[in-house]
């Protein structure tokens, strides 16, 4: 809108952008200026439209008084002109007045005989002209007469200047644009009055902001008007993705502090031992003890950065169109040594037909590969990766031969540290709860199936794209 | 005053050149360098003295003032209207219709000022003709020969006073002759239009044989010569001039009603000294304008209030009917309007 644009090009100019109560009160004036221009010209047009039909009466009243006064002596029209008459054209009291009577053939009886003829042949007619150098407005009345000695039409026309039919219409016009100038007033005082309260929430979730204790990362609970929601709604989602990354770094910290320093105390230790050993034999044992526990806090230490990448890029990677199917074969794949699957330890069963799912492929590798990691690791015989598409729903299963977890542990499901061993630093709980926070930020459901005799099977479930689904 | 009017350059002039021009005069100091031309109907003699009162301040203005008989002063103030050229720079008439009908013809120029906006709406129209003077039409009657309680107070009196067939008033009572005055033919046509006494006063008129003669001074002069007893409807300002003069005179204004004529100024339209016009309007329209009327007897203070020129027995300023500055008055100078007002007139009235 143009309107919109002068805004902004008002407001550039400035170097900031116009105040809300600026750009109502420019709304206001260019509405009272465009009003005011249309409704000045309406009531000039209806202005003039009344003073031409108030004052054409009073021409037509005089000009019948005239032509009601015609009387015919001896054979000829004699025209006694009433007093009355010229009274009631005084009524326009600066104006001029004229007359003429004017008998059949045309003949000046009475009056002014310059006075302009009316253009049509009808019994009344109105038209306009000039009278010593003035415009005026004329009437032409006829009257017909049948009588012995004098038969035929006398025409009587009167006329007037305009002065008061001018200074009618500008009165009719000034009265309407008076109205018009009491109504905008009342606009703006309403217009100030309704930003005034329009702003108040505006002012109330500020100082809601403001008085917050630094650490409280609740949503906002304001109640606002409807059209104010979605900034609230906004600023507490906002509000919650600051919550879980904050979260995310504090757990990554204390996750660090918590499973890195026992580790880490228990190599210094063992390296001061073999930095102590005098039997090489020993010696090497215990370096070889320190290798063992190296490549496990490595993995740990992969896994904890692992899970803070996914749960950042949960709140910040843009969702894409995805195959689910290869997110599967691309975790698989990380496990291939060459021999896994030819041992019949890895199987992967997918459907035919594409999965299609909107997500985040690195995220939902990281997740299938810690499922397959702990499958391999804590499971039994053979592990099947399975992709299946039914209902609208993709479902990815991880199916292993051993016992699977108990009801105790599915419960906990997702929380950070899970392991069947509690003591080892290699296994992690660390997989679960990124897949757990995987599939949270996919809308997906994580579910462990621990019923089953014939083993454990742990699945992801996703909704299908929407296009898929139809098909 | 005095040394103003001792370095007067007066030049009474008679008319040859123009038919009707009565008589011209031009006041003022021989150094004055600007003219003002006035054209009016009213007498030198009479209207010198205000004029000198305008001039007194004036010093670099002069006036040539020239005396008309009222429809040729209309009559020439039309032509020059119409042909662009010739125009005084002021025209003052007794014959208001006249001045109404230039006005109405589009041949005058408006003026405005304090003065004029004071004026009352019946002397001020369009801002373009002002009623300057106050003169109303009274009755005379002869002081030596009218005992004071036959004198009649209104027009009912004087219907009755006709109305015995023996009256010795029969005969006796004298107006205007409206065919030949201007004047004469404004005052019936505006009697015409007050009530119905008008009817009544005219039909007294034709039984007792009452007599219809020209102009102001010959129906003045004919009262005081005892030729006549009762003059109805003159001018005032006249009238009082001459009872001034002379003690045969007795001036009454009727109590029902009177009328009251403003002499009319305009500026013609091709008028040259424009501003000099207005400032001699306002200037008669001031107090000391008025004033200077009023010495003149050209403004005539009527009722029974102090300074008033004489009583209106009965009446108060209600009854006071002046003729106002109107296109009303256009009705009067309609031809079939004359012509049936004058045949109705002639049926009652003898001419003399």
């Amino acid at each position: 809108m143009p309107v919109n644009s002068a805004f902004r090009h008002i407001g550039a100019r400035n170097g900031r952008p116009l105040s809300l109560a600026s750009r109502l009160f420019l709304a206001i004036g260019l509405i009272l200026l465009t009003g005011g221009i249309i409704v000045t010209a309406a009531a000039l047009a209806y202005g003039h439209q009344a003073a031409r039909n108030a004052f054409d009466r009073l021409l037509v009243g005089a000009a019948n008084q005239i032509s009601a006064s015609i009387s015919i002596v001896e054979g000829d029209p004699l025209v006694d002109l009433p007093v009355t008459a010229l009274e009631l054209l005084a009524l326009a009291p600066e104006d001029r007045i004229a007359y003429r009577v004017i008998d059949p053939q045309g003949v000046t009886l009475t009056g002014y005989d310059d006075l302009a003829l009316p253009p049509t042949d009808t019994d009344l007619s109105f038209f306009d002209g000039t009278f010593a150098g003035d415009p005026v407005r004329l009437v032409a009345v006829r009257r017909h007469f049948a009588e012995r000695g004098f038969s035929g039409t006398v025409t009587t026309i009167v006329a007037h200047t305009t002065i008061a039919r001018q200074a009618l219409a500008w009165d009719i016009a000034r009265n309407a644009w008076m109205m018009l100038a009491v109504a905008g007033i009342g606009m703006v005082a309403l217009a100030v009055f309704s930003i005034r309260s329009a702003l108040v929430p505006l002012k109330r979730i500020g100082q809601d902001l403001l008085a917050r204790d630094p650490k409280d990362l609740t949503p906002l609970d304001i109640a606002v008007p409807r059209e104010l929601r979605a900034i609230v709604d906004a600023i507490n989602r906002f509000i919650t993705r600051l919550h879980r990354q904050i979260d995310g770094m504090q757990n990554l910290i204390s996750d660090s502090a918590h499973q890195l320093r026992t580790p880490i105390s228990a190599l210094r230790a063992q390296a001061q031992l073999a930095a102590e050993e005098q039997d090489p034999h020993r010696q090497s044992e215990i370096v070889s003890k320190i290798l063992t526990r190296s490549v496990g806090l490595s993995r740990l230490t992969d896994q904890m950065l692992n899970r803070a990448l996914v749960i950042h890029r949960g709140d910040s990677a843009a969702h894409k169109r995805i195959d689910l199917r290869r997110v599967a074969m691309a975790a698989a794949e990380v496990f291939d040594d060459g021999a896994i699957f030819e041992a019949g330890r890895l199987h992967l069963d997918l459907c035919e037909t594409p999965a299609w799912v909107a997500g985040d492929a690195l995220s939902l590798q990281e997740a299938v590969k810690n499922l397959i990691s702990n499958a391999l690791q804590h499971g039994a015989g053979r592990v099947t990766i399975a992709v299946l598409c039914q209902g609208g729903q993709a479902v990815l299963t991880v199916h292993d031969q051993g016992k699977g977890m108990t009801a105790e542990q599915a419960h906990l499901l997702g929380q950070r540290f899970l392991s069947a061993d509690q003591h080892r630093t290699s296994g992690t709980g660390i997989g679960l709860s990124i897949a757990h926070a995987v599939a949270h930020a996919h809308g997906a459901t994580m579910a462990v199936d621990i019923a089953s005799n014939t083993g454990f099977t742990i699945s992801l479930t996703i909704p299908l794209l929407h296009e898929e689904r139809a098909t | 005053m005095n040394r103003i009017v001792s370095a007067l350059f007066v030049a009474m002039m008679a008319c040859t050149a123009c038919l009707a021009q009565e008589d011209s005069a031009v006041f003022g100091l021989p150094t004055a360098t600007e003219t003002l031309v006035v054209r009016s109907t009213t007498d030198i003699g009479v209207f010198a003295p205000v004029m000198l009162d305008f001039l007194a301040s004036r010093p670099n203005l002069a006036i040539a003032y020239e005396q008309w008989g009222s429809n040729d002063l209309a009559t020439l103030a039309a032509s020059h209207c119409a042909a662009g050229s010739g125009s005084a720079d002021l025209v003052i008439s007794s014959a208001v219709d006249l001045q109404v009908q230039l006005v109405n013809n589009g041949c005058a120029v408006a003026h405005r000022s304090p003065a004029t906006d004071a004026l009352p709406a019946a002397r001020n129209w369009r801002n373009e003709i002002f009623g300057i003077t106050e003169e109303p039409a009274v009755l005379i009657y002869n002081t030596q020969l009218v005992a004071p309680d036959e004198v009649p107070l209104s027009r009912f009196d004087l219907i009755d006073l006709l109305r015995p067939a023996d009256s010795r008033f029969v005969g006796r009572v004298a107006t205007y002759d409206i065919e030949a005055s201007g004047l004469g033919y404004l005052f019936a046509f505006m009697d015409s239009l007050q009530a119905n006494t008008f009817g009544r006063l005219l039909e007294a008129f034709g039984r007792s044989g009452a007599v219809a003669t020209c102009c102001s001074a010959e129906l003045i002069d004919a009262v005081a010569d005892g030729r006549y007893l009762i003059a109805y409807n003159v001018l005032g300002s006249y009238a009082l001039a001459r009872a001034d003069e002379d003690p045969r005179i007795g001036v009454r204004a009727p109590s029902d009603y009177a009328l009251v004529l403003s002499r009319a100024a305009l500026i013609p339209k091709h008028a040259k000294n424009v501003g000099a016009a207005g400032g001699f309007i306002d200037f008669l329209l001031s107090s000391a304008g008025q004033t200077a009327l009023s010495e003149a007897r050209l403004v005539v203070r009527i009722g029974g209030a102090d300074g008033a020129d004489f009583d209106l027995p009965g009446g108060g300023p209600s009854s006071l009917r002046p003729i106002a500055l109107s296109p009303i008055l256009l009705a009067g100078m309609d031809q079939h309007k004359r012509r049936i007002f004058l045949d109705q007139w002639r049926q009652n009235l003898r001419q003399k």
